[in-house]
Order: C-alpha cells, then sequence, then structure tokens
C-alpha cells in the first residue's frame, strides 16, 4: 500500500481546492471576530455565522489597496479564494476585497449602477421629456393596496377629476417587483395615457431596492409617454428618480405634478369668457358709432333735410305773425279802452250831471253859446240831466255889467 | 378674413375637443377679438365660436367624480377601480 506523506496530502487537498472554479473566486458574508492586524502587515480573522466559522488572512499588499478593513462584531462581505495553508493544517480565505454587509453593500450596488447608467446618458437633462398641460388620461403604476394609489387619486380627484386614471397595478417591492413594475410600465403604455406615475409610498431602504433595479430604469427610460417617480419620502433618491422625466418628492407631490387646478382653470375660462363678451361688445359698439357717423352725414346732405329746414322756417315765421298780431291787438284794444274813458268824460252828459244845462234855440235847435244867439220873446228849449223843458227869453244882460 | 380666422372657424366640432385643444382655440378666439381687424360678421362668428369653447372648458372642468380603471397586461380596460 502507498502511505500519503502528510505533506502531499495536504498538497493535494490544496490542489483539488485551487482547482475549483468556484472557491477560486468567491463571494462571503459573515460577522468578523478576532480580528487582528500582524507586525508583518497582514491581516489575520474569523468570519463566522451560527453554524460555521472561516478562517481568514488579507495579505498586507491587498490591505494596503483596501478602502474598508474588517472589524470585530460587524458583518461583511468579501471577496477572494479558499486554499490551504499547510503549516497549519487547514483551509483559508484569503481575502481580497472587504466591504460592509447589508447597508453598505446595496448603497455600493446602487452607487456602481448610477455611475454606469449616468455614463451611458440615461440621467440626461436633454432625454426629460415635457409633462403634458391637461393629461386626460393619466397611467399610475404602483401597488393596488398601497396607500400612495389614494393618496394620488385623492390628489387627482380635487385638482383635475377632469382626467381619467388608468391603474396597472404591481407588486413594489420584493425580488418578483422589478419585473413587474416593468411589464406595468408597458401595459400603461399600450392603454394610451399621456403621463406614467411611477408611485410607491416609504419605506427602508430595502423596501424601496426595487426602485433601484437596472431593468425599472430600462424600463422607464423606454417609455414612450413622461414618466413622474414619486417613490418614498422626500429624502430618498432612487436610480427611478434619476431616470425618470420628472421626479417627485413623495406620490402625492407626484399627482400634483402632472396636473393643473381645475379650480384655477374654472376662474382662467371665466376671465376669457368675460373677455369675449366686453371685446365683442365694444367692436359692435364701435360699429354702432359709425353707423351713426355715417347716417348723421347722410342726413346732411339729404334733400328731405332742406324741405324741413324750410318748413321749419316758415313755422317760426308764422309763430312770430301770430305774436306780432296779438300784441297789435292788444295794443288797438288798450287804446279803445283809453278813448272811451276820455269820451265819457267829455260827453255833455256828464256835465249836465255836475247841474249845467244844455240850450238850444226852439226855432231852429241851435245851442245857444253867447247872449248875442238869442232876443226877448226867443223860444228856447233847456235840457238839464233828467229831461227837457220849455222857456222864454225875458232879458239879456252881459254878465258882470 | 385672416387665415387664422378661417381655421378657428373651419375647427372641429366643439364637443368633440379635448380640453387643452378646447382651452387654447379659447384663449386663440379671445386674442384675435381684443386685437385683430375684422368685419363685424367675422367678430360675431368669432364670438360665438369663442362662447361654445367657454361652455365646453366649463363643462369639461365641471366633471364631477375621477374615473379610475385598471389596465390588463395587454393596457385592456379591466374594470372599474374600488378605492373603498
Amino acid at each position: 500500500m502507498n502511505a500519503y506523506s502528510v505533506t502531499a496530502l495536504s498538497d493535494h487537498i490544496k490542489a483539488i481546492l485551487e482547482d475549483d472554479p468556484e472557491l477560486g473566486d468567491v463571494w462571503v458574508e459573515g460577522e468578523v471576530s478576532n480580528c487582528r492586524p500582524a507586525a508583518s502587515g497582514h491581516w489575520y480573522f474569523v468570519l463566522k455565522d451560527e453554524g460555521a466559522t472561516l478562517s481568514c488572512v488579507i495579505w498586507k499588499s491587498s490591505a494596503a489597496a483596501l478602502s474598508t478593513l474588517p472589524a470585530d462584531g460587524q458583518r461583511f462581505l468579501m471577496h477572494g479564494a479558499v486554499s490551504v495553508y499547510g503549516p497549519a493544517g487547514r483551509y483559508q480565505y484569503y481575502v481580497d476585497h472587504c466591504e460592509p454587509a447589508g447597508l453598505g453593500d446595496l448603497h455600493q450596488r446602487f452607487e456602481a449602477l448610477k455611475a454606469r447608467l449616468a455614463e451611458e446618458g440615461l440621467f440626461d437633462a436633454a432625454r426629460k421629456r415635457p409633462l403634458p398641460a391637461y393629461p386626460m388620461r393619466i397611467g399610475v403604476v404602483t401597488s393596488r393596496q398601497a396607500a400612495a394609489l389614494r393618496d394620488i387619486c385623492n390628489v387627482l380627484a380635487r385638482r383635475w377629476p377632469a382626467a381619467e386614471v388608468r391603474l396597472a397595478p404591481t407588486l413594489v417591492q420584493g425580488d418578483a417587483a422589478p419585473d413587474q413594475i416593468v411589464a406595468a410600465l408597458a401595459a400603461v403604455a399600450r392603454a394610451g395615457v399621456e403621463v406614467v406615475l411611477l408611485a410607491r409610498g416609504g419605506g427602508s431602504l430595502e423596501d424601496l431596492w426595487a426602485f433601484n433595479d437596472e431593468r425599472v430604469a430600462r424600463a422607464i427610460a423606454a417609455c414612450p409617454v413622461p414618466v413622474v417617480c414619486g417613490v418614498g419620502h422626500e429624502i430618498d433618491f432612487t436610480i427611478a428618480d434619476f431616470v425618470a422625466d420628472v421626479r417627485a418628492p413623495t406620490p402625492s407631490a407626484a399627482a400634483e405634478m402632472v396636473t393643473p387646478d381645475a379650480r384655477e382653470l374654472r376662474l382662467a375660462v371665466d376671465d376669457r369668457r368675460l373677455r369675449l363678451t366686453r371685446s365683442v361688445a365694444d367692436r359692435v359698439d364701435g360699429w354702432r358709432q359709425a353707423t351713426d357717423r355715417l347716417a348723421h352725414r347722410l342726413r346732411l346732405v339729404a334733400p328731405e333735410r332742406a324741405i324741413r329746414d324750410h318748413r321749419t322756417r316758415i313755422e317760426a315765421l308764422r309763430a312770430r305773425l301770430g305774436r306780432a298780431m296779438e300784441a297789435r291787438l292788444r295794443l288797438a284794444r288798450a287804446d279803445l279802452d283809453g278813448r272811451t274813458r276820455r269820451l265819457a268824460a267829455l260827453s255833455p252828459e256828464a256835465t249836465l250831471r255836475r247841474g249845467y244845462a244844455h240850450v238850444s234855440r226852439a226855432r231852429d235847435g241851435r245851442a245857444v253859446g253867447t247872449i248875442g244867439d238869442v232876443r226877448s220873446g226867443d223860444a228856447i228849449r233847456v235840457r238839464v240831466i233828467d229831461g227837457a223843458f220849455d222857456a222864454v227869453v225875458t232879458g239879456q244882460g252881459r254878465l258882470f255889467d | 378674413m385672416g387665415k387664422g380666422a378661417a381655421a378657428g372657424m373651419a375647427g372641429k366640432d366643439v364637443a368633440e375637443l379635448g380640453f387643452e385643444q378646447a382651452y387654447r382655440a379659447l384663449d386663440e378666439a379671445v386674442a384675435r377679438l381684443e386685437s385683430d381687424d375684422m368685419t363685424l360678421d367675422a367678430s360675431l362668428a368669432l364670438y360665438e365660436r369663442g362662447a361654445a369653447l367657454a361652455e365646453r372648458c366649463a363643462a369639461l372642468l365641471a366633471a364631477a367624480e375621477l374615473r379610475v380603471r385598471e389596465v390588463d397586461g395587454e393596457g385592456r380596460d379591466a374594470g372599474p377601480v374600488d378605492l373603498e
């Protein structure tokens, strides 16, 4: 029988391990313990979990190139190769890359993908499309159960109820989420929407991880209509945010960004309506005034105008004539009255009334004005106020003789 | 009458316009009526069209309730969504 030497057996095992393609290039995650940098500059420690431990080495040359080095009690993700250390009789993990596990790992994958897509130009400002001002059909890609959907619909119902929402429900977290999101984006695009809201409420970085998936990023970039991404809270940035046409801090904000405010628009429409009415009224007024001016000018040159002017003048003359006649008549009547009064004053009756008598010769009826008009024996007639009597002249003489 | 006026008059039936088209056309009608030189007949016709456009806009804005409908994988209508 052929017995191996200890060294030969160790070498054999070492050869088997080193020939294995998996073990030559392997990622391992675990908690670090017994970590101690040696005086030589190499690092020795143990990675462990609940069931096993793994001896690890970081050569001085590798350690110098690493930005992160292991520390006791923390979980790390490491890369390296497995081999045998013959002198100690054990296999070891020779580490050439070390990073904090969990968050650190996700963060680095995020940064790596972000850098790659940025390099490709997927985030370029020139790729961003403007949002439609008044979308009548809005696509929503989110979970049917999530509060995000209700938030979005509340905002849309308040601001822009004229729109119709087309919902493509999808998982928004977990391993199946990225493929579902990709399919949902394609489905709403086929439904003829004018803009897409890709939304998810807040959560841990792991919860939001589907929105950092490269498939999702490429589906957003390929979407035929603009995509507004509202994922998580204001502080959360995902790859989807960077590649979307517009990034909204929350699902509600995304809904606000894609819609006009119907109340403002109602005011704007009312304003247009008012201006419409006012301007047409102004125009009609203008035409009416122009027409009036023409009509006025026409009247100035029309024959009817001259005839009416003459008629007016005649009327005026006739009125003046009437007034003049009346004035004359009034004067004549006043004159007549005066004369009548004067006539009455001069009448013999008034004299007789004062006691005077009128004497006339009986012979010829001539008035006796002087003593020469009569001789003694003449018959005379004496008139007094209430009648007359006959008398005879019996003598005569001058007054005051 | 200008080229814009002819295009505005011969436009689609107002009742079939979406909000954006109706609102833009309304804006244009107002602007033209406020500034352009046109015949009385043209301005009255433009006014009538503008009034109809304003009615259309107001009717679209008065829509009572947001409609939410689900789509299937092909983008086809899969019924209303109950938001409870």
